[in-house]
């Protein structure tokens, strides 16, 4: 798995490209999340665009990100979600916890 | 050293042949690698579809994630063993280890409110959804067998099969 960070305003945008599998990518997520959280960075969107593949491990983690962020008074989001990444959120039924949006303008949009 | 024993035809097969491979891993993560890659290979072979191919992954890797993380736990004395099948339309996946088995009752339902932000706990669930029929077993030397079926609509088949 690699990502890109960047910051617009007050947002944190990781960009998250390749598989979010088990004893890497999963691993990887709560890295960047703990990171920018330590950095101030409350608002945080995470963009799947370039992701190609998500285990229980990877959604796992992404559960996790998202219980640590809201504890901690932040917020997380998911953008650009492949159909099957979509496909997945929907039979795990995730897709009832996480804020999803389309682009990065509704991304940056949702946090206001 | 990943140890691998890995044995399939290569060659281009008529719809009315069997495709098997039979792979040894070591409970490593990274074999999970090794253990996907044989199987797209099969796939590509009888003529799947690449969304057939990537739910038929998807199974696979949490099958193989249980059994590297809690059968064999990450004891590299401990082999992971998979067997492949594709017969027709229908791909059988069995993946063995070597640990000390699990009671199915034990694993709660991840879309239940009180468990859906669990982080942990939908490998299971997730080989139930993309596979017609998913088996638990235990092996004579007491770890978990798990034998993955999904039979997949002939028109799902792409069109090199034909050839």
């Amino acid at each position: 798995m690699k990502s890109e960070i960047r910051d617009v305003n007050d947002v944190r945008i990781i960009e998250l490209s390749g598989k979010i599998t088990i004893g890497t990518g999963d691993v990887k997520i709560r890295e960047l999340v703990d990171s920018s959280l330590e950095e101030g960075q409350m608002k945080i969107l995470l963009d799947l665009a370039g992701v190609t593949a998500i285990d229980s491990s990877g959604i796992g983690e992404m559960v996790a990100c998202y219980t640590t962020v809201t504890k901690r008074e932040g917020q997380l989001k998911l953008l650009r979600l492949s159909p099957k990444i979509n496909d997945i959120l929907h039979v795990t039924q995730l897709i009832t916890v996480f804020d999803v949006l389309d682009n990065v303008q509704e991304g940056l949009a949702a946090f206001k | 050293m990943i140890g691998i024993s890995y044995r399939y035809n290569p060659a281009q097969m008529p719809a009315d042949t069997i495709l098997k491979a039979h792979l040894v891993l070591s409970s490593r993560f990274e074999n999970i690698e090794v253990a996907e890659r044989a199987l797209v290979d099969l796939c590509e072979q009888a003529g799947f579809s690449g969304d057939d191919s990537y739910w038929l992954v998807t199974a696979l890797r949490e099958a193989a994630a249980n059994a590297i993380r809690h059968g064999n736990k990450q004891n590299l004395d401990l082999d992971v063993v998979i067997d492949y099948r594709i017969e027709d339309n229908e791909v059988t996946i069995q993946i063995e280890d070597e640990g000390e088995g699990f009671d199915l009752a034990d694993v709660p339902n991840p879309t239940d409110p009180g468990y859906l932000l669990r982080p942990s706990g939908r490998g299971i669930f997730y080989m139930r959804q993309f596979m017609t029929r998913v088996e638990f077993s235990r092996t004579p030397g007491g770890g978990t067998a798990v034998e993955m079926t999904r039979r997949l609509e002939p028109e799902t088949r792409s069109a090199t099969d034909e050839k």
